[in-house]
């Protein structure tokens, strides 16, 4: 086994992805964890927008969620997705307004007591370190007041975690990186130092 | 088109941010002014803590039906040989608790040897390679071990300030256990003179972790008339789910 040149465990520092990952990071298929318009198939989708309300043209969201069971897929194939099973991962960069879609299915509760949500990761240029939010899907109230994470944020926290259903039946979630509508982001108790 | 401030004024705020933290912060500031483009595009608000469910502890899983080994050597793309230093670097991904990070994907991405990225918007006048494009994937073995082949990277001129330039670097991307174990990051080269004068990489305030981005040579790692190894090791964050059994093997 070679030698660790950390020995001491601490995290290692995140850093921005930078403005380049685009030809890197991005693949056919990335956004697409169900094939966009197939049965049961919901478009997740929004914009990524900046302390000054201007779309972040490259931004990078990633998603993870339960599938409609409310199970967790623990299987590979994300990135060659050619008949490959729901893995319940997806990435999509952003376009030159902010926006970011993903064509999915709407996760089930991850247990009782919890609103099903996506969970999303964040990255983008001028942005150091990734943040993590939940996007949770419409629901009704005794759903949400049962979550513990809604249930500790005030009415504006807990308007801007919850995507919108939209007229066509898609779910339209907008992140703001800063300003008077700023998305709450996460921390964990992993990520104590 | 505005006005590039000098370098003076960068490393100056840098400096003053550096004072003004005891110990240092171990993970980048979001809030960093002297990298300019953070500055909308940090949260004003603190983060919210959470306990992690459902989705948040389990990272997806990758397997070798989605990554072919050749991904790893990023200089056999192309019709020739890539067009500079030849380099291993390879390491470890680790959870917080030392567990080896297993068959999990590791993607990296970087500029060729005179500082360009095969990336459209990357318009400064150096020239690209036609045999390197630069990006790399590799899925980690079972002792948590990445390797990739590839060519240095060299620095770049960017336009956060006048004669403002990036030390050489490669981008990384990396998943654990946990799906609140993502990061990416930016792994440095030993002995950068321009490391200094980076407002991203100054960007963590803690002069010990930033160390931690920067590989150590490692001679036994280089080969024969053919390439120098480099070693870095990455740490995640701690993981919350339940430890399986056949992950203390």
């Amino acid at each position: 086994m070679p030698e660790l040149t950390a020995p001491d465990l601490a995290a290692t520092p995140g850093q921005t992805i930078g403005p380049f990952f685009g030809y890197a990071l991005p693949y056919p298929g990335d956004r697409e964890l169900v094939p966009g318009g197939s049965a049961g198939s919901v478009r997740l989708h929004g914009y990524v927008y900046d302390g000054e309300g201007n779309g972040v043209e490259d931004a990078l969201l990633e998603i993870r969620q339960a599938d409609t069971s409310g199970a967790v897929p623990a299987v590979s194939g994300s990135l060659r997705r050619g008949g490959a099973p729901f893995t319940g991962w997806g990435r999509s960069s952003t376009d030159a307004d902010g926006h970011y879609w993903f064509s999915t299915v709407e996760p089930g509760p991850a247990g009782p007591g919890s609103a099903p949500f996506f969970a999303v990761a964040v990255f983008a240029r001028g942005l150091l370190n990734r943040l993590f939010t939940r996007a949770y899907p419409p629901a009704g109230p005794v759903v949400l007041d049962a979550d513990a994470l809604l249930a500790s944020l005030d009415a504006a926290e807990r308007r801007a975690m919850m995507a919108v259903r939209e007229a066509d039946g898609s779910l339209r979630f907008d992140v703001y990186l800063q300003g008077p509508r700023e998305t709450p982001f996460l921390s964990f108790p992993g990520h104590l130092r | 088109m505005s006005i590039l401030v000098s370098q003076r004024v960068i490393s100056d705020e840098i400096e003053k941010i550096h004072a003004g933290e005891a110990l240092g912060d171990p993970q980048p500031r979001l809030d960093f002014a002297p990298y300019r483009s953070a500055v909308l595009r940090h949260p004003a608000r603190s983060l919210r803590y959470a306990d992690p469910e459902g989705a948040e502890l389990v990272a997806p899983v990758f397997g070798f039906t989605d990554v072919d080994g050749l991904e790893s050597d990023l200089t056999i793309g192309g019709a020739g040989e890539p067009i500079g230093e030849r380099i291993m670097v390879r390491g470890r991904v680790l959870g917080g608790d030392g567990r080896p990070v297993r068959r999990q994907l590791v993607e990296i991405w970087q500029a060729n040897a005179a500082g360009r990225y095969a990336h459209r918007r990357d318009q400064h006048p150096a020239p690209l390679d036609p045999n390197f494009t630069g990006a790399g994937r590799c899925l980690t073995d079972e002792q948590g071990c990445y390797s990739f082949t590839t060519i240095k990277p060299g620095p770049y001129p960017w336009h956060n300030h006048h004669n403002a330039w990036r030390p050489a670097h490669i981008h990384f991307s990396l998943f654990g256990t946990d799906f609140t174990q993502r990061m990416v990051t930016q792994m440095y080269f030993p002995g950068d003179p321009l490391s200094a004068f980076d407002p991203i990489y100054q960007s963590i305030t803690s002069e010990r972790a930033r160390a931690r981005l920067v590989a150590a040579y490692d001679h036994d790692l280089s080969r024969h008339d053919f390439l120098l190894g480099y070693r870095w090791d990455i740490v995640l964050t701690g993981r919350h789910a339940t430890v399986m059994e056949d992950d203390d093997a």
